[in-house]
């Protein structure tokens, strides 16, 4: 089988805060078309090794590579401007515009206008928001908050996708229509998801990294995590 | 040298004067997280205090040091219970609340003082001749009185069950609240003893200012400065940013005179917000208090 | 898209203003005119921070910064050049360019919120000391002395071109309320062009802004640059009605009712705040004539009122209860509606 390309890596990467090393030496690539999950227990250091990769937070050492160029410290825009749509875990949305207007902004960054705006509208119907498009989105439930926001970063049609729990306080109806969500977007692009839900894993996932105590503890399917014992213990375990 | 020694003299009174101008202030804002634009209007109010007093015959020491903390503390406690604590947790509409009070205060003062200067109180203490210059006094007692109020702040923060709960709730409103500190109660302790300071500080100042309904105006922005530099801890961000822009400020008027020392004053403050965005403290001296 | 494209009230507003325009001069008194001069150059600084603060959510506390700056620059340059076509765009350019100056301090420090305020607020009263102790001959810039407290001649508008075709104040009036006119025409516009939308964006999340691939630090140093740009416009109008520029365009008072009109008005409309500050100076004009009630004391409660009580301002809270009201009518309506379909069901 042909080696695919390596679209992202970090190398030993590094967040400490005073005397706390959420990460720790992290050395991790991600191949195109992939999707990978990532996932762990609370304080396993897997959203703080997200933020390093989106821009949001500095490492203290390390370096993160998008394509062989080096982002360590961007700002976070300079980042998006690589192509790399970034869904963030706490829910960021323009609260005070129409689901229509977050969407455009996205789109209008990489469009010229007439071609914003049938994106926006194509991206409203592809994430079902059709019901409430004109409605300010600090008014919409939780779930459909979550739905605008992946709305923004699919409308900006990029090539990688790094997703923060995505599924986090949905339905189940609306989980499964995120995972469908979340394949459809593979079929175009690269990415990564970190997550909770293991029924939601088990949704999407081919291969998923392991994060325990600030680093990467096994990289698998999840079928080989789910059987691993170390695994269970310090994982699973706590979900028994 | 004597020169020198009186140069010093004059930076050092400089930088105490920022001090002591700007620690209520910074009391406040170390503590709750905000800006009180009324506090030139607190300094107001303890110069008016003095000048009320003297005039009716009390002692200038008495009215000074004790009726004017005494007043101006009272008026803060009550401006926390009448509208400062309706707006916790709206930071923006309590900057404009308290912009709003110091109108209030400059026109209630109009009202009843009339707009020009009151009386003038002559500043006690006589000169101190050093060789061929002489100093005021009455500047260096002030110096002294600025050590000390940062002293007293020190021990108050470090030994006293007050000073403990403080400490708590300028790391972590929420988790002293969590604890059972009834943080309302703290803030409006707070607020008292910020309004207080800062009448001692309006008190001591009105014999060499003079006072006016819009007096406050004049120290204000040098006070913004000095807290917003020093950033959220008390004590070492008042006294590291006073000593810093101080120095800039005598340095630069004596070199040039006294309206370019108050510009190098404010871009030295703007530069510095550039490099260190959350003030001294946010970079230096993290576990200062 | 709902965010309104059409530009149709902001249309009606400017035909209301036009109209305003022309049948003022024949109505009131030709003092009134004169003083209207000086309010419309009010009520531009008004809309420029009703651009600034209301949609790009910079809270800028010191906006007569640039209104001062604006006011001098055009009494020195009008002073010098001896007449006001090239003065008007030097005031405009001044204040831009120190707005360009101090916004880079600030955005790119990423100064916000409380210490943004602050610091626009003492830097508009480091320029009234600065400018109170610019008394004595050997403060002059040109020709023109600054004068310290008195302050400096700000000299009449003139036909452009020609110094010598000194405008008469009616049509001062008409010139600057054109101006007023056309600010508020053109911000309506630039918060619905795609900058503007962005600008609104960064002031509801600016996380998301950045995640997206806006680069904010630029977008606000840019809309801060045109509000500047605009309160220094309303400058040269408020030097040229008064015919004097003091250091008081920079006082605190100066900037606090600044702050007022917006408040009262509404953060997040235009016309709110012009209204407001139409509204508030006549209150204050009338409140001057009589000793009772200090100035200071009334603008004080209003905040302190506005703040607690309308925290959103006339406008907007005035656009709630229509569209409430819009809404009830509706919901009466289709109840009316349904019974009408359904005639036999209730008792």
């Amino acid at each position: 089988m042909k080696q695919a390309e390596t679209v992202l890596e970090a190398r030993n990467l590094s967040m400490h805060f005073g005397g706390v090393r959420a990460v720790d030496g992290v050395d991790f690539t991600l191949s195109e078309n992939e999707l990978r999950c990532l996932i762990g227990p609370n304080g396993a250091g897997k959203s703080t090794f997200f933020k390093c990769l989106t821009g949001q937070l500095r490492p203290t050492a390390g370096e993160v590579l998008i394509r062989d160029v080096n982002v360590t410290g961007r700002e976070p825009h300079e980042i998006g401007a690589l192509g790399v749509g970034i869904k963030t875990q706490v829910p960021n949305v323009f609260e005070g515009l129409t689901t229509e207007e977050n969407i455009w902004i996205s789109a209008r960054r990489w469009h010229r206008p007439a071609r914003a705006r049938t994106l926006t509208a194509e991206t409203v119907e592809r994430l079902r928001l059709g019901d409430v498009r004109s409605d300010p989105v600090g008014q919409l439930a939780h779930g459909q908050r979550q739905w605008v926001e992946l709305g923004m970063v699919v409308a900006a049609e990029p090539w990688l996708v790094l997703l923060d729990e995505p599924a986090a306080g949905m339905t189940h109806e609306e989980t499964v229509r995120t995972a469908e969500l979340i394949q459809e977007i593979n079929s175009t692009a690269t990415l990564i998801v970190v997550e909770h839900d293991m029924q939601f894993i088990r949704m999407i996932s081919r291969k998923v990294t392991l994060f325990h105590e600030g680093g990467i503890l096994m990289e698998d399917t999840m079928e080989a995590i789910s059987a691993d014992a170390r695994a269970r213990q310090i994982y699973l375990g706590h979900r028994a | 040298m004597d020169l020198v020694v009186s140069l010093a003299l004059q930076i050092l009174y400089g930088m105490a004067n920022l001090a002591l101008i700007s620690l209520g202030l910074a009391i406040v804002f170390g503590m709750m997280r905000v800006i009180n634009l009324a506090h030139g209007e607190f300094l107001m109010l303890g110069g008016y205090t003095v000048v009320v007093a003297t005039n009716n015959g009390v002692n200038i020491w008495i009215a000074m040091l004790v009726l004017a903390p005494l007043v101006v503390g009272v008026i803060g406690v009550v401006v926390e219970r009448l509208l400062i604590r309706w707006l916790y947790g709206r930071m923006i509409d309590t900057l404009l609340a308290t912009w709003g009070l110091s109108l209030l205060c400059i026109g209630l003062v109009t009202s009843l003082f009339g707009a020009s200067t009151a009386t003038t109180i002559s500043p006690p203490l006589g000169v101190i001749t050093i060789g061929a210059y002489t100093s005021s006094g009455y500047e260096m007692f002030l110096i002294v009185v600025t050590a000390l109020l940062l002293l007293a702040g020190y021990a108050a923060l470090k030994l006293t069950p007050l000073g403990l709960v403080a400490r708590g709730t300028m790391q972590n409103a929420e988790m002293s609240s969590a604890l059972g500190v009834s943080t309302p109660r703290i803030y409006m302790i707070t607020f008292g003893l910020g309004a207080a300071v800062t009448g001692l500080a309006g008190g001591l100042l009105a014999p060499i200012t003079g006072v006016l309904p819009t007096i406050g105006a004049v120290y204000i922005a040098k006070a913004f400065i000095t807290v917003i530099s020093g950033g959220m801890a008390i004590l070492t961000g008042t006294a590291s940013a006073s000593v810093l822009l101080g120095g800039v400020n005598g340095i630069v008027a004596f070199l040039t005179g006294p309206t370019i020392g108050e510009v190098a004053l404010l871009v030295a403050a703007i530069v510095l917000l550039r490099l260190m965005p959350r003030g001294i403290t946010g970079t230096f001296f993290r576990k200062g208090l | 898209m709902r965010l309104p494209r059409d530009l149709r009230g902001t249309l009606v507003i400017a035909a209301l203003g036009s109209g305003f325009m022309l049948v003022a001069p024949e109505v009131l008194a030709f003092f009134t005119i004169i003083t209207l001069s000086q309010v419309i150059g009010l009520a531009i600084l008004a809309l420029s921070l009703a651009l600034v603060w209301g949609f790009g959510g910079i809270l800028c506390f010191g906006q007569t910064a640039f209104f001062g700056l604006g006011a001098y620059a055009y009494a020195v340059a009008a002073t010098n050049i001896g007449g006001s076509t090239g003065a008007i765009p030097i005031a405009i350019l001044v204040a831009a360019a120190f707005a360009a100056v101090l916004g880079y301090f600030i955005f790119y420090g990423r100064v916000s919120d409380v210490y943004l305020a602050i610091i626009t607020l003492t830097v508009a009263l480091i320029l009234y000391s600065l400018t109170r102790r610019t008394s004595g001959p050997e403060y002059k810039i040109g020709n023109a002395l600054l004068g310290g407290f008195n302050g400096t001649t700000a000299p009449p508008l003139n036909i452009p071109g020609d110094p010598q075709a000194v405008l008469f104040p009616e049509h001062t009036f008409y010139v600057a309320m054109i101006a007023l006119i056309a600010a508020y025409v053109f911000c309506s516009w630039l918060v619905r062009t795609h900058f503007g939308r962005v600008c609104i964006a960064i002031r509801e999340n600016e996380t998301r802004a950045e995640l997206l691939a806006y680069d904010i630090r630029l977008y606000k140093l840019g809309i801060f640059m045109i509000g500047a740009a605009l309160a220094g416009l309303g400058g040269v109008f408020f030097s040229v009605g008064v015919s004097r520029v003091t250091p008081d365009v920079f006082s605190l008072s100066q900037a606090a009712v600044a702050i007022i009109w917006v408040i009262v008005g509404g953060r997040g409309t235009l016309i709110g705040p012009v209204l407001a500050t139409f509204a508030l100076h006549y209150l204050t004009a009338s409140l001057g004539t009589q000793s009772i009630l200090n100035t200071n004391l009334v603008l004080g409660i209003v905040l302190i009122i506005f703040v607690l009580l309308v925290p959103k301002g006339v406008v907007p809270t005035l656009a709630d209860l229509v569209e409430l009201r819009r809404q009830r009518r509706i919901a009466r309506l289709r109840e009316r509606w349904l019974r009408a379909r359904r005639p036999h069901t209730g008792r």
